[in-house]
């Protein structure tokens, strides 16, 4: 697949009245190389050509995109892995408005992670030193806090699209049982207690879109799972 | 009036990583009208690629563990030109920052005990260089930098700060007595163009691997922040000294982490012999990083190096076995796999020495303020102008920086320049107002490339300007090539000052924002080169063919580039630590 | 928290558990029902009749009324709140879905008890 046909989702709110597909060759020289290259040579073609990327290594989040009808990051991504008859289809991550290109505006996504309040809390005076923790009770937020808050488990999520403002999504969930789960907060009644809600969490339907997609090959319908368990457990 | 809307704060911090984000929330605790100006999402900062972890003795792993021993490590580690005064803060008030980000709920791996997982790093020994290798970094598995930065963002969170996510800052805005004043910034998703005033401005905006063409840094380091205090005509120091990683997986430049080579593995050469006993017979593959970078290339240039160009080595871990790299190293197995296309538990990482750090920046005491140098080259604050991060040159890295300093330096001196500022601007800050032509003179960049209309490319000129810097300033440095270089950059500066940008909408153009970081690339390359060129000695990173040995008669000294003349002078090195002895220049073994 | 005033118990744990519970008791109904006719290949009105006499399968065919009209407020309040974004047609469909329950029910009570 020395040429590659790309076909690439286009829409500039100054000049497009509607958003179009353009489509583009790519010469790859033969190489197996990943999305996001082709985007670069791409935007070597055509300048005006908007995406989002930064670590180029799979761990910054910047460049989810749907890539021949999956969510995942360009920049992880070979062509080996997507490209299907030498033709790949670039489109912004499903369900969130798209500013401009690739480029989708994350703010509802970004609000549902801050409403879980992402971050420790903890009552307790705090020591000299740090707080212990058992490498077993460490080991718990293993699979949780590697989130890298790409929304390709999100924008995969058919209750999240219908529900953006009212279902925290997978992300939300994953990071808020990451500090459920946390031995050293004490927030545990009050993070339930804004949970028990039809939406914020039982808008999941467990069809595991997200662990289909997670480029982190992380289990957000498990810790779904595990909240809906404590929250049982606390209301009963 | 300026018809541009402006903003006021109290204090501007331009750049969302660990630094900007450590600054900032000490700022929003204290109360102070601070907004933090990204780039990038803030997560999406580079801090969260820094994997191994955060040196500093804490004495989880040894209870006898004394900072002032990583401080000797790190002096030594600088080659002897980090101002011991600034080692010695970073050092001694580096567990309290440690702690901190504990408390914040950075998910660190543990010891049995409970305490915080410590591996052992480069460059790093007990009791002053005596007592052989120390594990001194502090490590949450090798994702380290990941969970320091989301914790940062997620205490910015709590305390309130205000994030202007997705805004570039353009250049800074002086006043009449050339305080610095704000910046003008651009909102990356409308496009308008703002004048943000603010008593304090700081600079955390990262290094700039990305004026080499290898390199383990994010596509977003390019530098901004010293190329904008360099227009303003703001000295940089040590700008010669860039760090090669000793393992930037081959090819694709992607970093695996020292932590590897501190829980065991080792580098070998095509002939499987581990090369590193024969140049660091003491550490081995920990010996600090200019040297095991150094020992690689020499491999490969005496034919040893493996593939069908012979241009790389191997980093061999399959003998740790695969429950000690699933624990320990699952982020590098991931990498390892995507990029090199190789499994670690059975195979090695084909491996290259990769450009990595900036050690130098712009100077600055340890609150974080900047500093220049008057007529009679003693120093001077500049007022209302902060850096902290890699940005900075405090300078504790020197010419060497030791792996996991990085992350320390970032929380230490981010939460030390955040103090300060909370105090000055207590006492009172009262600065000049910029006036219309000081908005103007900031403007000027901007408004060349949206009037641009006809030039060259920008991929075209940061590929040209990549590989000046690739063949000209790497690992081993000559004379006679760095003059070719310097030449040649003055070219291309010519080059992209007519530049051209063709598209000029306002909606995330990105096109605007890579012409507008093109510049600053171009300004830390020429930095770069002409210190590189006029440094006559070789001393940690930097290592000239030509003048193989180390000068501690002419060059114990800091460099300072002065962009206004082009010229390199000299700064002198602080030997003057606090409360411990100054650590005298030696050999420097490993 | 989101509030929601149209969801019955405004709490999405009951929610979840009334629609497993309810599942669970419509899943034991069906197999009783099933093995039933399995068991009387040559059933006629007056077995069947003779079997709604007993007060114990009045009892237990009641609860799956019950059970099955509170799954389908539960699920067909669910599928309303993601589907219709108009307040009006959602409130509208709402209320003819719990109607429709409600008459059901009465009638499946009456069906049991009013012989």
């Amino acid at each position: 697949m020395s040429n590659l046909q790309v076909s690439i989702y286009r829409y500039n709110p100054e000049t497009d009245a509607a958003p179009y597909m353009q489509e583009f060759q790519v010469d790859t020289k033969g190489r197996d190389v990943m999305v996001l290259d082709v985007l670069h040579l791409m935007k070597e073609q055509d300048s005006s050509l908007a995406f989002r990327r930064s670590c180029r290594e799979g761990v910054c989040g910047s460049d989810g995109m749907n890539m021949n009808g999956r969510n995942g990051l360009g920049c992880i991504t070979p062509l080996s892995e997507v490209v299907k008859n030498g033709k790949l289809v670039l489109r912004p991550l499903p369900g969130l408005p798209v500013i401009r290109d690739l480029v989708v505006d994350m703010a509802m996504f970004y609000k549902q992670y801050e409403r879980i309040q992402p971050y420790l809390q903890n009552d307790e005076p705090e020591p000299a030193i740090e707080r212990l923790q058992s490498p077993e009770d460490r080991e718990k937020l293993d699979g949780l806090y590697e989130c890298i808050l790409c929304a390709c488990c999100s924008t995969a999520c058919p209750s999240f699209w219908w529900n953006p403002d009212k279902f925290v999504g997978p992300a939300g969930l994953l990071q808020s049982y990451r500090f459920l789960a946390d031995t050293r907060d004490t927030a545990t009644r009050e993070r339930l207690s804004d949970l028990q809600d039809p939406f914020s969490v039982f808008r999941c339907r467990g069809i595991m879109n997200c662990v289909a997609f997670c480029p982190k090959g992380l289990n957000p319908t498990r810790a779904i799972g595990k909240i809906r368990e404590m929250l049982l457990a606390d209301a009963t | 009036m300026s018809n541009l809307r402006s903003l006021t704060f109290d204090a501007i911090i331009i750049g969302g990583g660990g630094s900007g984000l450590r600054a900032a929330l000490e700022l929003a605790k204290s109360g102070k009208q601070t907004a933090v100006l990204s780039k990038v999402f803030p997560t999406r900062s580079h801090t969260v690629s820094a994997q191994g972890g955060i040196t500093c003795a804490i004495g989880a792993a040894d209870p006898d563990d004394d900072w002032r021993w990583h401080m000797y490590d790190t002096v030594k580690g600088s080659d002897y030109i980090a101002d011991q005064d600034a080692a010695e803060y970073l050092c001694s008030e580096g567990p309290k920052a440690v702690f901190e980000l504990e408390h914040m709920g950075l998910p660190f791996s543990r010891f049995d005990n409970g305490r915080i997982y410590q591996r052992p790093f480069g460059g790093q020994s007990k009791n002053f260089g005596e007592g052989g290798q120390a594990a001194r970094t502090c490590a949450a598995a090798d994702r380290t930098g990941h969970a320091l930065l989301h914790t940062l963002y997620q205490n910015n969170l709590k305390n309130n700060t205000t994030f202007l996510n997705e805004w570039y800052a353009v250049d800074l805005v002086k006043n009449a007595s050339g305080d610095v004043v704000g910046c003008i910034a651009m909102c990356i998703e409308t496009g308008e163009v703002v004048h943000v005033k603010s008593k304090a401005t700081v600079l955390a905006t990262g290094g700039a691997g990305r004026i080499y063409a290898s390199t383990t840094n994010a596509l977003i380091n390019t530098g901004d922040g010293v190329g904008m205090a360099l227009r303003a005509g703001f000295p940089m120091q040590d700008m010669e000294m860039w760090q090669f990683h000793p393992t930037g997986i081959y090819g694709a430049g992607t970093l695996v982490t020292e932590g590897c080579r501190g829980e065991g593995g080792y580098l070998i050469n095509k002939d499987g012999e581990r090369f590193m006993e024969r140049y660091a017979p003491n550490a081995k593959d920990l010996a600090s990083r200019d040297v095991v970078s150094r020992s690689i290339v020499m491999e490969i240039l005496d034919g040893r190096g493996a593939g069908e160009n012979g241009d790389h080595v191997f980093l061999k871990l399959d003998h740790l076995g695969e429950e000690v790299l699933n624990k320990r190293l699952p982020g590098i197995c991931e990498l390892s796999k995507t990029f090199a296309h190789v499994d670690p538990v059975t195979e090695p990482i084909p491996v290259v020495p990769t450009c990595h750090y900036m050690m130098g920046g712009i100077p600055t005491n340890i609150h974080g303020q900047a500093i220049m140098q008057d007529d009679s080259g003693k120093d001077q604050i500049v007022n209302g102008l902060f850096a902290c991060g890699e940005a900075a040159c405090v300078s504790v890295h020197g010419a060497n920086r030791l792996g996991g300093n990085s992350l320390l330096d970032l929380v230490v001196f981010g939460r030390s320049a955040g103090r300060f500022i909370e105090g000055a601007l207590n006492e009172g800050i009262d600065y000049l107002d910029a006036t219309d032509a000081d908005i103007q003179s900031a403007m000027k960049r901007l408004e060349r490339w949206n009037g641009s209309e006809d030039g060259e490319s920008v991929p075209d000129l940061k590929r040209a300007l990549q590989d000046i810097m690739q063949t000209d300033f790497g690992v081993f440095r000559e004379e006679k090539k760095m003059q070719e270089g310097v030449k040649r950059l003055a070219e291309l500066r010519e080059r992209i000052n007519n530049a051209y940008l063709p598209d000029k909408s306002n909606a995330f153009n990105t096109a605007r924002v890579e012409a507008l970081e093109l510049d600053n690339l171009m300004e830390v390359a020429e930095a770069t080169a002409i210190s590189a060129l006029e440094r006559k000695e070789s001393r940690g990173a930097h290592s000239r063919y030509d003048h193989p040995d180390r000068d501690d008669v002419n060059w114990l000294k800091h460099s300072i580039y002065c962009p206004k003349t082009k010229q390199l002078g000299k700064r002198d090195v602080n030997f003057r630590p606090k409360t411990v002895d100054t650590f005298e220049p030696k050999i420097r073994t490993y | 928290m989101v509030t929601s005033i149209t969801s019955f118990s405004r709490n999405g744990v009951s929610d979840w558990l009334m629609q497993r519970v309810s599942a669970a008791v419509l899943a034991v109904y069906t197999v009783f029902m099933v093995a039933y006719l399995l068991f009387h290949p040559d059933l006629d009105y007056y077995t069947w009749s003779g079997l709604f006499e007993h007060t114990w399968m009045r009892i237990f065919s009641l609860l799956a009324f019950i059970s099955l009209a509170a799954h389908a407020w539960v699920g067909l309040w669910t599928v309303t709140t993601d589907y219709l974004k108009s307040t009006y047609q959602r409130v509208g469909a709402q209320m003819l879905i719990i109607l429709v329950i409600f008459v059901y029910l009465v009638w499946g009570i009456q069906l049991l008890w009013g012989a």
